[in-house]
Formats: C-alpha cells, sequence, structure tokens
C-alpha cells in the first residue's frame, strides 16, 4: 500500500515532448513508472523513450487507458490541460507547472470537485510511491521504500528531509507535494488523513514554512492521529513583509509566522526538528 | 502588485462603481487648484500601504490654501517606508455609515470570498466574526444579482442603499475576476445621504497574470533595483543585510538554508531562490548578481530535481573561466546528474560537498563568525 499512487498507476505525460516533459517522462521511465502515454498538440504519431505520442488526453485516454496525468504545459495552457485531463476522466492529476494564475488555479480545483479529480501542485515536485511509481520531478536516487509519509509544501526542502531519513536508512511510503502556489489541491490535512488510514505508513513528516496558516489548520487535525508526526518548518530567519520566493512564503500583518506553527504544531502533540537531520532522530523516538 | 488608491478608483469608476471626485497631484499648488475646483477636500498620500490616517498621511482642507498647506506637509515625508510623492485630492464626504467590502481568494476553499461588514472603516482583523458577512462564491457561477441581494440584506441594509451596494458587490467581483486580483477592497464604502459610494480602494493584481491583463491595468512598483533585475531573469531575490550570499533553487530549502545558516552564526545577505530548472546561463547570471553585492563569502544549496547539478556546474565554471570568482565560494551539490556536476566542478578547481551541514560549517569558518554552539 501508498497513497494516491503505487504500482497500478499508469501514467500519461501531458507536454511530453517538451524540454522538461521529455526529460522527465525518461527519469519516471528510469525509476520504473508505468508511463503509457504522452501528448502533445503537434507531434502526436511520435513517440519519447518508447512512449506513444497522442493529440490530447482523450486519445490516449482510449488507446492506452491512462489512470494519472502529469502535466508539464507552460502556464499560459496549463488550466486547459487540466482541464482536459479532469474531462477526460483522468482522476489524479499532478501539475508540474509553476506561474500559473491564482484564477486559473480556483478554476481547475472547481472543475475537479465537480468531476471528482484529485489535483496535486500546481508548481509542486510531484508526488512518489518509492519503489512503485514516481510522478514528478524529484531525483530518483535519494527515496527508499518505507513506513514513514511525507507531505511537503516545498520541493527541495524534502528532498532534503528526504535524503536525511533515507541516509538513516528509514524509508517513505509516499512522499507528496502540496505545491507552492496559493491554490493548492489538496491541503496538508487531506494528506494526513491519508497517511493515518494506509495501513503501510506507521509515522508522518509533515514539511512546511512561514506565511498563510495551513500548517496550524494541519495542528488542529494532528491532534486526532493514531500515528506520531514529526514536523521541520523552514523561515525561522525570514524578516516580515518581504516575499521568499513563492506566494506560500509571506508573512503577513504578523500572521502564519514561524513562531506560531511552531507552537500550534507543538501543542497538538507533533515533535518540531530544529535542523533536517533532527528527523529521523525524532522519528525513531527520540529527542533532540 | 498593489495599486495605488487612485489607480483602484480609476479601475472602479471604469466598472461603475461611484467614488468621490479627486484629483491626482504632485505638489502643493496643484494641490490647491484641485480644491479650488472640488471644495473642502481631503488630501490623501499615496503609499502602497495601508494605516495612512494613523501615520498622518490623511488631512483635511477647507480651503485652497489649507489645502495646499496640507499637501506642503505630507509630501516628501516617510511614511511606512514610502516616500510620499504623489497625493490624491479628493471631495470630503459626509459620511452616514461606513461599510467594509472586500473580495479576495479563500485558499482553505479554493475558491473567492465575498466579505463584508456593516462596521467598516477599520482594520478588518480587528473585527469579530459576528459583525462579518461572508459568502464563498463558485467561480463557475460568479457573483449572481439575487446573492448580492441576499448579502447586502444580511448586512441590515434596505432600500436604495441595499439596491447600490448589491450592484456595487457585483460590479466589484466582474472586476476581481477580470482584471486578475488577488484581492479589491472598498473600506470604507460609504453610506452618503441616499448615495453609496467608495471612499477608499485596495487592489492587488496577480504577478502570473500580468501577461494578459498588464495591458489593461496601471503599473507600480516595490521592488530595489538589484531586485528587479534578478526578477527579470526569473529569480527571486531579497535584500537581507549580512555578508554570505546564499543561492539555493526552491523557496522552502532556501529559507532553510538561511535558517541553518544562522542557526550556526552566519549572517545571510539575501535570499535567492534561483528557481526550479534554472539551465546554464540564468544560473550564470544569478551568481553574478550575487557577486555584484561584494559579499565575503557565497553559499550555494542546490537540491537537484528539476535543476541538473551539471548545468550550475557549468554556470560556476564558467563565470570562474569568464569574470573570476574572487570570494570564497562553497557548494553544496546532490540530486540530479550529480556525479557530472560534482565532476566539472573539480575540473574548476571548486570543491562540493554533499551534505548542507558541512557547507554551512565551512562557509562560516571561512568568514570567521563564531559558531553559536
Amino acid at each position: 500500500m501508498a497513497i494516491i499512487i503505487d504500482d497500478k498507476t499508469r501514467v500519461v505525460v501531458q507536454g511530453a515532448t517538451g524540454k522538461q516533459g521529455s526529460f522527465h517522462l525518461k527519469q519516471m521511465l528510469a525509476y520504473g513508472s508505468n508511463v503509457v502515454a504522452g501528448t502533445s498538440a503537434s507531434k502526436a504519431g511520435q513517440s519519447v523513450e518508447g512512449v506513444p505520442v497522442y493529440d490530447n488526453v482523450f486519445a490516449a485516454a482510449e488507446a492506452e487507458q491512462p489512470n494519472a496525468s502529469i502535466i508539464f504545459i507552460p502556464a499560459q495552457g496549463a488550466k486547459a490541460a487540466a482541464f482536459e485531463a479532469i474531462e477526460a476522466g483522468i482522476k489524479t492529476v499532478v501539475i508540474i507547472t509553476e506561474h500559473i494564475p491564482v484564477h486559473d488555479a480556483m478554476e481547475i480545483m472547481a472543475l475537479a470537485e465537480i468531476k471528482g479529480a484529485t489535483i496535486i501542485g500546481p508548481n509542486t515536485f510531484g508526488i512518489i510511491s518509492p519503489g512503485k511509481c514516481k510522478m514528478g520531478i524529484m531525483p530518483n536516487s535519494i527515496y527508499l521504500p518505507g513506513k514513514t509519509g511525507i507531505v511537503a509544501r516545498s520541493g527541495t526542502l524534502s528532498y532534503e528531509i528526504v535524503y536525511n531519513l533515507t541516509a538513516a536508512g528509514m524509508g517513505q511510503s509516499t512522499v507528496v507535494g502540496l505545491g507552492g502556489d496559493r491554490v493548492p489541491g489538496l491541503s496538508f490535512i487531506d494528506l494526513l488523513q491519508r497517511f493515518e488510514a494506509d495501513p503501510e505508513t506507521e509515522n508522518v513528516v509533515l514539511v512546511g514554512e512561514i506565511g498563510g496558516n495551513a500548517e496550524e489548520e494541519a495542528a488542529e487535525y494532528i491532534k486526532t492521529m493514531r500515528k506520531p508526526v514529526v514536523a521541520f518548518l523552514a523561515g525561522k530567519s525570514a524578516p516580515p513583509g518581504k516575499r521568499m520566493g513563492h506566494a506560500g512564503a509571506i508573512i503577513e500583518r504578523g500572521k502564519g509566522t514561524f513562531e506560531s506553527k511552531v507552537k500550534a504544531l507543538a501543542a497538538a502533540g507533533a515533535k518540531v526538528a530544529s535542523l533536517p537531520w533532527e528527523v529521523p532522530e525524532l522519528l525513531s523516538g527520540g529527542s533532540v | 502588485m498593489k495599486l495605488f488608491e487612485f489607480m483602484a478608483k480609476e479601475l472602479f469608476s471604469q466598472y461603475g462603481i461611484p467614488v468621490p471626485r479627486g484629483k491626482v497631484v504632485k505638489s502643493p499648488e496643484e494641490a490647491a487648484a484641485a480644491s479650488r475646483e472640488i471644495g473642502a477636500v481631503v488630501v490623501k498620500s499615496q503609499i502602497l500601504s495601508g494605516g495612512r490616517g494613523k501615520a498622518g498621511g490623511i488631512k483635511f482642507a477647507d480651503t485652497p490654501q489649507e489645502a495646499a498647506d496640507m499637501a506642503q506637509s505630507i509630501l516628501g515625508t516617510d511614511l511606512k517606508g514610502f516616500v510620499v510623492d504623489t497625493l490624491l485630492v479628493e471631495e470630503k464626504i459626509k459620511i452616514d455609515q461606513e461599510l467594509y467590502l472586500a473580495i479576495t481568494i479563500d485558499k482553505a476553499n479554493r475558491s473567492p470570498i465575498l466579505i463584508s461588514s456593516a462596521s467598516g472603516g477599520m482594520d478588518i482583523e480587528e473585527l469579530s466574526e459576528d459583525k462579518l458577512v461572508k459568502r464563498n462564491i463558485d467561480v463557475g457561477i460568479g457573483l449572481q444579482p439575487y446573492l448580492a441581494r441576499e448579502l447586502a440584506r444580511k448586512l441590515g441594509l434596505t432600500g436604495g442603499v441595499a439596491q447600490q451596494a448589491s450592484e456595487i458587490m457585483v460590479k466589484l467581483y466582474k472586476l476581481f475576476r477580470e482584471k486578475d486580483a488577488e484581492l479589491v477592497e472598498i473600506n470604507p464604502l460609504v453610506v452618503s445621504g441616499d448615495t453609496v459610494l467608495a471612499a477608499d480602494g485596495k487592489i492587488n493584481i496577480d504577478d502570473e497574470a500580468l501577461y494578459r491583463v498588464g495591458d489593461s491595468v496601471p503599473h507600480t512598483e516595490e521592488r530595489t533595483e538589484l531586485e528587479q533585475k534578478a526578477a527579470a531573469l526569473g529569480i527571486s531575490y531579497v535584500q537581507l543585510d549580512g555578508d554570505i550570499a546564499v543561492m539555493a533553487n526552491g523557496a522552502g530549502i532556501t529559507m532553510a538554508t538561511l535558517d541553518i545558516l544562522q542557526y550556526y552564526g552566519g549572517r545571510p545577505a539575501n535570499f535567492m531562490d534561483a528557481g526550479g530548472g534554472a539551465g546554464v546561463e540564468p544560473t550564470a547570471k544569478a551568481l553574478e548578481i550575487l557577486l555584484a553585492s561584494n559579499p565575503k563569502a557565497i553559499l550555494v544549496n542546490i537540491f537537484g530535481g528539476i535543476t541538473r547539478c551539471d548545468d550550475v556546474a557549468k554556470a560556476f565554471a564558467q563565470v570562474k573561466q569568464t569574470r573570476g570568482i574572487d570570494v570564497p565560494m562553497v557548494i553544496r551539490l546532490v540530486g540530479t546528474n550529480q556525479e557530472e556536476g560534482v565532476r566539472i566542478l573539480k575540473e574548476n578547481g571548486i570543491d562540493s560537498y554533499r551534505t548542507i551541514k558541512e557547507a554551512v560549517e565551512k562557509v562560516v569558518e571561512i568568514t570567521g563568525t563564531k559558531a553559536v554552539e
């Protein structure tokens, strides 16, 4: 078991012939993901790394029966790409694209809700169930199959945490990136609930950052969880009012500060690591 | 992108939302002239921040001379970190009631939310929940007039005032959607006799949508020159006050790198998120921006996912060969195409580390900052 994707996942890559799309299609294949189709508006009939390329997701769905899509289409076309995947019946849509206008993101989420699709992203590194399936842009080498579920707002920071876990011999059940944008498809709570219900996941790491109140909301749910949660948060040293890289990482009007998040998570029973390499120790029940 | 009040009001006017008569001025003489035309006025500093009234940036004047004096006293002053160079001189309106009306993005519900109150005029954060009327709006359906009328009823409005307020809600929602706004706010929305009008306005436009609405909205700029230069390259760069320049890829890891550096006693000179998937040229330009800020040392933390370690290494080698790198550089490089990246760096005489802990310890040692522990 794992959450959302596993060895039965059949992946279609939207934007399969572009620079990023083709590179990561190859990486996903190398990881062992079952990539069954790609799409390209102008290069249908070709193949990328032996994977057939279709006009659109409808055609790919008819021919290859994918059940998950990953989108590498530039921001201006990303809404249409997500709509297309959802309308073609795909139930898991991973949107790697960054810089999508927030109004487009809201429209994507509204359609996904009507059609019962799960959106991961936008502006996410993707999702991986180590040893089973990878849909994303994360490096192949750092993951180890295992029992820790990880949910992160930020990609590279999750790699850092995974790197430390794997080095300590602690594998992962599924690692999910919520995405750094203002309107993500899934929340921390959505993922914590799935990890809590997943028999293969024994404990969970939440990787958060300053800004917004997603971590504070997650803390409310963590109070009710059976499984232990360890948190790591970025942004302790960030000055208030400055936008740090993406929309999520900004403190405004005293809300979403590092301190308020640490306080809420600790009060909910989560252990909060001060440094990334403390996470494995805290997961194994130790303290630092 | 935040808009000035006068710009927000221009957009309100375009959408048929009534605003007080006013003139944008830049000198006491122009303020006096505006007052001669309008009568009793309020002189309002135009800065990209709220709380102007409390900071002394809003003053009343009954005569042209007073308007000139007030303008004189505000122009050139520093308000909340902004130097005032523009004023809005507006007719003084009789205020019978102040309402609050805003539409913004509700992240938790992933949809627009209309927030309103019959107790406007102050910061919305200070209002208790029971004084707020909130309603999420389905982007597929939009804010329909029947819903706006219901919201006006919930606010306790009646008759012509309710009618006008609900029409303003519908127009404001249209503006919010058509201009890709993150926030549209009218505070206060004033009931003056039998008319309702926007006495103040705030609009934030989504930066990511400027490609499609940029031509139809006015522009403002809050960033420093170096920050703008970085933004043009697709790099997020924020100046800080330390002496160790930092580059990483991804907002989260960049923040964590600053945190770790500070934990070990180092002082970051900046936040630089070189972005995911930056190729050789953008990475080289990013490094040049760091060098231009004259740091004592440079700390690079790259965890390659969409970013390829060999591209990063090539960029550093290129900068070293073409312009030279005259400060110590400490690099942590792991992830996609890592072996190739480490090899290229080595060929160019640049050492790299596998963990951020080692890299941070090294850069703190080089710069002679004393560690906390």
